[in-house]
């Protein structure tokens, strides 16, 4: 035992997590931590230009390491600026730790300056929070952060520090047990429901498993597979699920709902038994609950079981951690070939080429995506914003490395491409990481640049400029009568020019024989690249199921 | 039942024992805001164990997401224990204290009417009285209905404390309250209707 500085004891506690890396920008109430960080060398700390932009680091960290990213404000505005990156860490399950300084203890209450109640402003965002009155509280509490963040089913967690409690003293003892009685992360699956589950898979003449981002945060890839293998159940990810089975399996089928393959779709509509796996049954997957797959006994395996029947009704559900279920389960499952059933999905793999790319002299996001996945054999990382460039990327890029996709999904959050990357390239330094950015998107959080110049992170960032915002533009052609507001970006910087001003290598395409070696020099050159294909129209993604609806209003051409 | 969005109503009561740390209510009552459960009744109070205190509530909600309450309940790090009794054998009580307008003729009367009611008068002023009363819900809105006769001042009730019974005995109610008005019913069927699409983009 030892007497330490609050501030120290932070310190003492993410090594003792195992932290190495740290995303944060300083302030007032919380320079006494920083104050500390000199004495730790083993903290890497990287200073971001904008806290979303730890936020988004810390999390693109995380998916890519299965560790937990830590991020670093300080109080009110640096606090409320981690906002859209921990509401997207909760939205799609991931475990982030933020840690801020708050005001004073003396002036929490008071209106103090840059005081925010961000345990309040946090509640529906964070799996849990922490206000710290104590400086002799701190390391349990960080203790109790990061198991809470990384087990069940992850999410964010924020520890709020007054600015005296970094500074007062305390007996610092790393605690070695926890006293969470009301935590209880579930583990195996009853029995019963395991039997359940088999039952439902071994009578079934139409299986189809949908595999989501549970199968990856459990890192079940290897049981997943054996599962699939051993029944011939064809595979359809949700978006979050991609990259959780490798897409050049003979059983993989893409992803279905909105934007998805419509082969993917209609493999779920016409399957008997449906085995949906760390899935949280999203409406962009299911539209019209009334009319989802409507033929089958679905079996639900999941570690959060407020995802019962919540939006799907379903017929057993398996409550347990995705690894451990499927160890359970796949002995019990009997060998099958489903021969017809597998022979159909083929079928509708052919008979919806939902993948064809349109034959034109223009260059094409799409053919940007293709060419990626080509070039870098569907190996590279991959980290999108949000719109049409993000479904072109889920579509078209053949992920065949496990957890290789990193994108919003619940949030849908808009300039995440740029520091979950950053994020990303710091959690996997020797692996090639693109981002594939929106015009829009980008412009959003593109001050990160100058950390990733600063950090000489190799990151490759290939915007897809359709100088629109492309989704607003598809949804108004389909669904507002071709009225065209706010859409378009009529004067968006050279991004080119941008990019060396950042002391950032930018590269322009404008022709189609320009995007492979274009592709090639980024990979080639060993730092950070900005390639700015242009694209001059807006195109549609397709295939769309509109929203709230069923496969049967399934667009699958542009009309 | 449905409510005012066309939406299925459900209701549920649901036990639970939580931490009894600081922001913990305003946790709940934040989960159940943002799921668009109300609150038709909470009760707090400490619990037989040391530093958890037990809390009753009667929530109500759009169906399918009013069922996952106790499970979104469970979900919240300081909540130790739920139990969803809405279907279960299960005895419930409330309080109340019922301020009424006295006049010196009244004032015998309605000592006479809340003596049928077996309740205690806890307070008796110059032109008030105040009574205590325990029941179900049933009983007590009676009883608040009656004494509206004389003019109801004040009346304070403390929401529904409930436990399952441990008898061996089956069958719902205590005879006061109907399981039936207030138990959710079970419309099962393969989809729940359109799932709360967001329509955005
Ligand atoms: C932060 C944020 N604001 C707004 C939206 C709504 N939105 C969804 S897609 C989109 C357009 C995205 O444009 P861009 O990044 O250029 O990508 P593109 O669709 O053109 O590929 C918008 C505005 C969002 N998802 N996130």
């Amino acid at each position: 035992m030892s007497t330490k500085t609050g501030g120290q004891i932070v310190c003492e506690s993410l090594i003792r997590e195992g932290v190495d890396v740290v995303f944060g920008l300083p302030g007032g109430a919380i320079l006494p931590l920083y104050g500390t960080l000199s004495e730790y060398p083993q903290l890497r700390h990287i200073l971001v230009r904008h806290e979303q932009g730890a936020a988004h680091a810390a999390d693109g960290y995380s998916r890519a390491s299965g560790r937990v990213g830590v991020a670093f404000a300080t109080s009110g505005p640096g606090a409320t600026n981690l906002i859209t990156g921990l509401a997207t860490a909760m939205m799609d399950s991931v475990p982030v730790v933020a840690i801020t300084g708050q005001v004073g203890r003396a002036g929490i209450g008071t209106d103090a300056f840059q005081e925010t109640d961000i345990t309040g402003a946090t509640l529906p965002i964070t799996k849990h929070n922490y206000l710290v009155m104590r400086a002799s509280e701190i390391a349990s509490t960080i203790k109790e952060a990061f198991h809470i963040a990384s087990t069940g089913r992850p999410g964010p967690v924020l520890v709020d520090i007054p600015r005296d409690v970094f500074q007062e003293s305390a007996e610092y003892v790393y605690p070695e047990s926890l006293d969470l009685p009301g935590y209880r992360p579930p583990g195996a699956a009853a029995e019963s429901e395991i039997a359940a589950a088999v039952e439902v898979i071994n009578s079934a003449e139409r299986p189809v498993i949908l595999a989501g981002h549970g199968v990856i945060i459990s890192r079940a890839y290897r049981e997943l597979r054996e599962l699939a293998e051993k029944a011939q159940i064809p595979v359809v990810t949700t978006l979050l699920g991609i990259s959780c089975f490798p897409e050049d399996h003979v059983l993989s089928v893409g992803f279905p709902g909105m934007h998805g393959m419509a082969y993917a779709s209609l493999a779920l509509d016409h399957a008997d038994a449906l085995i949906a796996i760390g899935s949280r049954f999203d409406d962009r997957i299911v539209g019209d609950a009334s009319r989802f797959s409507r033929g089958s006994r679905k079996v639900h395996i999941d570690i959060d079981p407020a995802e019962f029947n919540k939006n799907v009704r379903v017929d057993v559900t398996v409550m347990g951690d995705v690894r451990q279920v499927l160890d359970q389960l796949n002995p019990l499952v009997k060998r099958a070939t489903h021969e017809e059933w597998v022979r159909h999905i083929e079928h509708l793999k052919a008979e919806h080429p939902s993948l064809r790319i349109p034959e034109t002299d223009r260059l094409l996001g799409q053919q940007v995506i293709r060419s990626l996945s080509e070039v870098t054999k569907g190996r590279s990382v991959v980290v999108t914003g949000v719109g049409q460039h993000q479904m072109w990327a889920a579509q078209h890029y053949r992920f065949t490395r496990a957890n290789s996709w990193l994108s919003s999904g619940g949030l849908g959050t808009m300039g995440y491409e740029v520091p979950a990357a950053m994020g990303a390239q710091v959690a996997r330094p020797g692996e090639l990481v693109w981002s594939v950015c929106g015009d829009g998107g980008f412009q959003m959080t593109m001050s990160e640049l100058a950390t990733v110049a600063e950090n000489r992170l190799p990151v490759k960032y290939a915007i897809l400029n359709n100088n629109h915002l492309g989704m607003i533009t598809q949804w108004q052609d389909l669904f507002y009568n071709h009225d065209h507001q706010a859409d378009a970006y009529t004067a968006n910087p050279d991004f080119v020019k941008l990019a060396e001003a950042f002391g950032i290598k930018g590269l322009r395409v404008r022709e189609q024989e320009e995007v492979v070696p274009a592709i090639l020099a980024a990979n080639n050159h060993p730092g950070p690249v900005v390639v700015d294909f242009v694209i001059d129209r807006v195109d549609h993604v397709y295939p769309m199921i509109p929203s709230g609806q069923s496969v049967e209003e399934l667009i699958e051409e542009p009309l | 039942m449905t409510n005012d969005y066309g939406i299925r109503a459900g209701v549920r009561t649901i036990t639970a024992l939580v931490q009894d740390r600081p922001g913990v209510l305003a946790r709940i009552a934040g989960m159940f805001r943002r799921r668009g459960f109300n609150i038709a009744s909470l009760a707090v109070g400490r619990s037989e164990s040391p530093g958890l205190s037990r809390m009753t509530f009667v929530v109500e909600g759009p169906q399918n997401i009013v069922a996952l309450v106790a499970a979104q309940l469970d979900r919240l790090v300081e909540v130790v224990q739920v139990t969803d009794i809405t279907d279960k054998n299960l005895v419930w009580r409330e309080l109340a204290l019922i301020k009424v307008r006295t006049t010196p003729e009244t004032r015998s009367e309605i000592i006479e009417l809340v003596g049928i009611f077996r309740v205690n008068v806890v307070d008796v002023a110059a032109e008030s009285l105040t009574v205590e009363i325990t029941g179900g819900q049933s009983k007590i809105d009676s009883l608040v209905k009656l004494l509206d006769e004389y003019g109801v001042q004040e009346v304070m009730r403390t929401g529904r404390v409930a436990t399952l019974r441990g008898s061996l005995v089956t069958g719902g109610s205590d005879g006061e309250f109907e399981v039936g008005s207030i138990g959710m019913t079970d419309e099962s069927g393969s989809g729940l209707g359109p799932v709360g699409d967001s329509g955005s983009v």
